[in-house]
């Protein structure tokens, strides 16, 4: 009640005349995540990243599907314009490695956007309704946590097929267990919350309630739990296509990359270094922004 | 306390069920059968394999016979090889997997748990930013980049350790799958223990325990280590699936003949019973595993009640 | 007893010597000097109060005497314990000193013991590691003080976890820890602040046993001067950083020299005065309250409303149950009944106070009158409407006639909302049609109303103070023109000043608007303050209703008298001559809660009858109450004999 926080305390509004702009929690937000240079560093990566990943395939004189029958299995040159080197099949590791963050990137952000879907719509009702709806929803949630996923979606793969189509839905199904716990715990807290119970008193209708008070105020750790999905479902994809289960030749994605590589890096570590550094640095720089986001957002700061 | 357990078990039932019925109905409606790599088999020869494997009972009642089994502990014979039931084929692995795993494991409380209470201690000093730092490659580099990587080093350019395969276990083969297997749980585990331990550090009654002038050893390891910890035994359980799922390609790689590699194997032959009994035996030891992490969480924590 | 290293103070030395105290944390927004040149002394067996409001320094100055200072903080100046000074002192010496010779009580009993040990296991540590002795002799010891706080069957309850004890009896257990070695210095840091009144009776009595017991010294850091009043001899007020002035007891409260412990004296309201006297604000941050500010202390006459008129409010036999999810899939539900049968009424212009402990229903009751909560069974109607089972979209028309304002400031303002959209929401909801100007112009009248300036419509309430935010609560409440406000605990979670500007706020705006108000609070002086009428609840139901002079003056229920006898007043003669016979136990579990009368457990009064036979409502006197013995103690208290069973064990 009457506890002492120092260097908390909450500088009180000078009185002026005219109407200040208020700071939004968004921008205190943008604040805290400007000073953050490893966050910021890092969605410039990202950025550039996608550019490059969309753009640079037209660059380059071949294609990722092309043999070049000269260069079989050769180290990064300038002068063959193999900046990366070839594979095996004398294919271009450059346009292999792009056209595979392509396919990375899109089922990072598909997937979460499949399992974003799902997860917010089946939370917010668990969370919404409450009481024994939202106990059997959870329990239901529960059981499906203990499952072994992953060697479900395997056997998804084997038996059906490698499907592109199919790793977006399998994996977006796994993660939207996570988000649809996260989302119902901030809807059940934001339900209790004095100033959604004001608007109730006030008979603000519920459609209102859920577009003015509760959504805004869940969109924080949605966008930092995004930020943290993408890499997740990056690396499923990648384990996938590690294991031979992902996408088909001659399509290419980083782990299908990095599977080559490992079988060739005796003689050409080229081909595993390449697409190695760019997962890595993919996943690293998501990890950064998601953890810049995280504290930026968190609402328990405030 | 047994009340409790017998609560938790009955809630663990409904999950091993629907696991069974999943893996198993899954494997069923899949189009393309086991025998189809020999199609020019004569349809009374394939007739005849199919009632040899109960494959022209109704699906309900081939259902039922595999639960049956399994109550028996016979997970079926194994559709590619045909000398072995999977039984077998899950005793030879098992124990291997088992050994990987378990020292991962070990490896991976041991270093994580020290490391993320170390920069608790010393928060924001450059202990602290190089166990983060650690952590966070840990997390973002996935394990099977890592284990290539380690191969080329160690074994291919230093010539330490051997690249591969598992010497009956010698402890030199074990090293570099273990280290690859524990890496990203060392990283999830010290954030973790670093995060909870900077907030339970900050708590009152470690406040009160200062105050009543014990030495801060004492703070530590009497007062704050186990609450610090009940989030670490909570991510036991995804953490021991994380570990059996890294275990998959860290076999694969290393060419450790455990169950991973059988199931990947079985995975790309189309071996049904294999394939499902590894995935009936994984989910049944998470499901224990989860069980075993409540009642060990329930007893740490007073404040479950039972 | 160890007392080996000790040597005897020499007369007149005093124990604890604190000159020219500076505390200055390092954050990102710069420095803050949050204690700046403190000097105070203490002799051996003397109770100092140190009273200011949050952000005074108070409970920082002491932290950083025993090195408990957060690490972005410093201390400098000098603090001498029996001529050794602390600051600077090396770790491992400081802490021979810490929990040995100077023990500390912290506000929060429910975080400040840890609960995954026992309570034998936290407080034996404390002796193993400053006297060297076993597990065995340690428990002997422990519970031998266990025993000296009152904690009834301490050789049982010694290896419970903090858990299983109610607030109160963990306050004990802290003060018992702290008291293991037999410090000469009792720290304690807002010790009852987060405890029930008749449990805060209980444990400032038992400081005062264990002051006379053990010759402790304390240093009693509180918000609250009714609290100093009754235990210090003396206090220390500061604001700011600074002392603003310290003396014997009875000269800070009979002839206060500064400024702000006069206005801080005039911003509590006082329960034993009939009158009812404008509270000073001491932080007038506006220019009404500035002006106001000359008025305070004057005696306010109230227009009495109208009880011949019709209710506004009627509420008929109410009752609230809510079915508790078993823990575990073979746990069985429970009934809590947090209202259980409560009628009331309240007529235009009227404030209804109601007062009573945590966990007394009084919260469930403002959220069932809302229809935020289903009312099992009962009836509320308002303005002669039965609103008890209307759906949703009947009930809207309704809603506008009744607003309410919450406890936490800033917790009932949307974050993402501006102020301007807050208070202009009930005016979309209602008015769909109303031109925005016409919402801006009346938006920015109400912000100007409560004080704040139309400059902040574009603001986001964490750009605001609690007072601040409070404020726009209200606005919020009031830009509808609605004819009943439920004001939910709506100054507890603020300092005395803000509180008192609040009070005024809301009675100056009554007055205005012909408002009736239904007050909840736990503080009874507060209540007794704005309402005209007062329901005092216990687990779920109306124990007694009566006007604010006779429930001071003839309080009918044995529970009404406790609570007065309870709440301390900022008046040392008073609180040191009136009976001290605080309520025993604890408040039982709304879950299972006693058979006839709830009371009867706690009651001094209770007869066989109570058990069996649940009291109804009745008229007495002038006030309506629930008591099968309420003649008979009344009258005994009439008659001069304190009808109390020997209470303080």
């Amino acid at each position: 009640m009457a506890r002492e926080m120092p260097g908390h305390a909450v500088p009180s509004v000078e009185p002026g005349a005219t109407p200040v702009k208020g700071r939004s929690l968004w921008v205190d937000a943008w604040n805290v995540l400007r000073r953050n240079r490893a966050a910021m560093a890092s969605v410039c990566i990202i950025l550039t990243m996608s550019v490059l990943v969309i753009v640079g395939p037209w660059l380059s004189p071949y294609d990722y599907a092309q043999t070049d029958w000269d260069n079989i299995s050769i180290a990064p040159e300038w002068e063959s314009r193999h900046v990366f080197g070839t594979d095996a099949l004398g294919r271009d590791l450059f346009v292999r490695t792009l056209h595979g963050g392509r396919i990375s990137l899109m089922i990072g952000i598909v997937a979460t956007l499949v399992s974003l879907l799902i997860g917010i719509s089946y939370g917010a009702t668990a969370g919404y309704l409450g009481g024994r709806i939202d106990h059997l929803m959870m329990r239901i949630v529960d059981i499906l946590y203990a499952m072994p996923f992953m060697f479900f979606v395997i056997l998804l793969m084997v038996f059906f097929g490698r499907n592109i189509i199919l790793i977006f839905v399998a994996i977006g199904a796994i993660n939207w267990l996570d988000m649809a716990r996260i989302v119902r715990g901030q809807t059940l807290s934001l339900k209790s919350k004095e100033f959604v119970e004001a608007a109730e008193a006030q008979g603000v209708s519920t459609f209102n309630i859920i577009r003015r008070h509760i959504v805004p105020n869940l969109l924080g750790v949605v966008v930092v739990y995004v930020t943290l999905t993408i890499p997740q479902v990056i690396l499923v994809e990648s384990f996938l296509s590690f294991l031979g289960l992902g996408v088909q030749e001659p399509m290419t994605s980083w782990g299908a990359l990095v599977n080559e590589g490992a079988q060739e890096m005796e003689t050409a570590p080229w081909m595993l270094v390449f697409p190695a550094v760019f997962l890595a640095m993919t996943l690293f720089c998501f990890n950064f922004v998601g953890d810049g986001l995280r504290d930026a957002l968190d609402p328990k700061d405030r | 306390m047994l009340r409790y357990s017998f609560s938790r078990l009955m809630g663990a039932i409904p999950t091993l069920f629907i696991l069974i019925a999943l893996a198993f109905f899954m494997i069923r409606v899949a189009p393309g059968g086991p025998f189809d790599s020999e199609r020019s088999l004569p349809a009374e020869i394939e007739a005849n394999l199919r009632a040899a494997y109960n494959l022209d009972l109704p699906l309900y009642e081939q259902f039922f016979r595999y639960i049956g089994g399994l109550m028996r502990g016979d997970f079926g014979p194994s559709f590619q090889y045909k000398d072995y039931t999977v039984t077998e084929l899950i005793g030879t692995g098992f124990p291997v997997s088992l050994r990987l795993g378990g020292s991962a494991m070990l490896l991976a409380l041991l270093i994580g748990i020290s490391a993320g209470t170390l920069a608790a201690l010393r928060q924001n000093s450059r202990t602290d930013y190089s166990v983060m730092a650690v952590s966070m490659t840990g997390i973002s580099i996935p394990n099977f980049v890592m284990a290539p990587l380690m191969i080329l080093l160690f074994a291919v350019y230093l010539g330490w350790l051997p690249a591969g395969g598992w010497g009956g276990g010698a402890w030199n083969h074990m090293i570099l799958p273990v280290i690859a297997l524990a890496l990203p749980q060392i990283a999830y585990i010290s954030r973790l223990t670093r995060g909870s331990m900077i907030e339970v550090l900050r708590s009152n009654f470690v406040r009160t325990a200062r105050a009543q002038g014990l030495p801060e050893r004492t703070v530590i390891l009497r007062y704050a280590l186990k609450p610090a910890l009940l989030p670490v035994v909570s991510y036991l359980g995804p953490a021991t699936a994380a570990v059996i799922t890294g275990s998959v390609v860290i076999e694969q790689i290393f060419g450790v003949p455990g169950l991973g590699r059988y199931f990947v194997q079985g995975a790309l032959n189309r071996d049904y019973t294999l394939v499902m009994g590894v995935v009936v035996f994984y989910g049944v030891l998470i499901i224990v595993f989860n069980f075993l992490v409540d009642i060990l969480y329930a007893w740490l924590d007073p404040k479950v009640k039972y | 007893m160890s007392r080996d290293e000790t040597k005897a103070l020499a007369p007149g030395e005093a124990l604890l010597k604190v000159t020219d105290l500076n505390v200055r944390f390092r954050t990102a927004d710069g420095e803050v000097h949050a204690v700046r040149d403190l000097s105070l002394q203490l002799a051996a067996g003397e109770t100092l109060g140190i009273v200011g409001e949050s952000g005074s320094g108070k409970s920082q100055s002491m932290m950083s005497m025993i090195g408990l200072l957060a690490d972005n903080g410093a201390a400098s100046g000098s603090a001498s314990y029996r001529g050794e000074e602390l600051l600077g002192m090396p770790a491992g010496k400081l802490r021979r000193i810490r929990g040995r010779r100077i023990g500390m009580i912290f506000q929060d009993p429910m975080t400040s013991l840890n609960p995954y040990m026992t309570v034998f296991d936290q407080m034996s540590q404390v002796l193993i590691h400053h006297e060297k002795l076993g597990r065995r002799e340690a428990r002997t010891r422990c519970v031998e003080m266990l025993e000296a706080v009152r904690i009834p069957e301490p050789k049982r309850r010694i290896d419970m976890y903090p858990h299983e004890f109610s607030g109160g009896m963990r306050q004990r257990v802290m003060i018992a820890s702290a008291l293991l070695c037999r410090p000469d210095l009792l720290i304690a840091d807002e010790p009852t602040t987060a405890l029930d009144v008749t449990v805060q009776a209980q444990i400032l009595e038992l400081m005062k046993d264990i002051r006379r017991e053990f010759g402790t010294a304390i240093i009693l850091i509180t918000h609250d001067l009714g609290v100093v009043a009754g235990l210090c001899e003396r206090v220390l007020v500061m604001n700011g950083g600074r002392e603003m002035e310290s003396g014997p007891v009875d000269d800070i409260f009979y002839r206060p020299q500064n400024a702000y412990t006069r206005a801080l004296l005039a911003a509590v309201p006082r329960l034993d005065e009939a009158e009812i006297r404008r509270l000073a604000s001491v932080a007038a941050d506006d220019a009404a309250e500035k002006a106001s500010a000359e008025a305070a202390g004057e005696v306010i006459t109230r227009h009495e409303p109208k009880l011949d008129a019709a209710p506004l409010l009627e509420v008929d036999d109410l009752r609230v149950h809510f079915r508790i999810a078993p823990a575990t899939v073979f746990g069985r539900s429970q009934l809590l009944k947090a209202v259980d049968g409560v009628q009331l009424s309240l007529h235009p212009g009227e404030t209804l106070g109601v007062v009573g402990e945590s966990g007394c229903g009084k919260s469930t009751l403002a959220r069932a009158v809302l229809r935020l909560v289903p009312a099992t069974t009962g009836r509320i109607s308002l303005l002669g409407d039965d609103i008890t089972a209307k759906d949703k979209k009947a009930m809207r028309a309704h809603r506008r006639d009744m607003q309410v304002i919450f406890q936490d400031p800033l917790a009932s303002l949307n974050p993402r909302m501006t102020v301007g959209d807050i208070v202009a929401e009930p005016l979309w909801t209602h008015s769909p049609g109303m031109p925005r100007a016409e919402v801006r112009k009346k938006v920015a009248a109400m912000l100007e109303r409560v004080g704040l300036g139309p400059q902040f419509i574009n603001r986001y309430p964490h750009e605001f103070s609690g007072g601040q935010c409070q404020r726009i609560g209200i606005a919020r409440a009031l830009v509808l023109e609605p004819e009943l406000i439920i004001c939910d605990e709506p100054v507890s979670a603020l300092d005395v000043s803000i509180q008192a500007q609040i009070v005024n706020l809301l009675m100056d705006i009554q007055a205005e608007m012909n408002l009736s108000l239904v007050f909840i609070a736990h503080d009874l002086a507060v209540v007794r303050h704005i309402s005209h009428r007062i329901l005092v609840m216990y687990l779920g139901r109306v124990v007694e209703i009566s006007d604010r002079v006779n429930l001071y003056e003839r309080p009918m229920h044995p529970y009404t008298q406790a609570l007065i006898r309870a709440v301390p007043i900022p008046d040392p003669h008073k609180e040191r001559n009136k009976p001290h016979a605080p309520l025993q136990g604890d408040l039982p579990s709304p879950v299972d809660p006693p058979s006839g009368c709830t009371f009867r457990t706690r009651c001094p009064h209770a007869v066989e009858r109570c058990a069996s036979e649940t009291p109804a409502l009745r008229i007495l006197g002038d006030s309506l109450v629930a008591c099968h013995e309420a003649e008979r103690v009344r009258a005994a208290i009439d008659r001069g004999v304190s009808p109390t069973r020997t209470a303080g064990a």
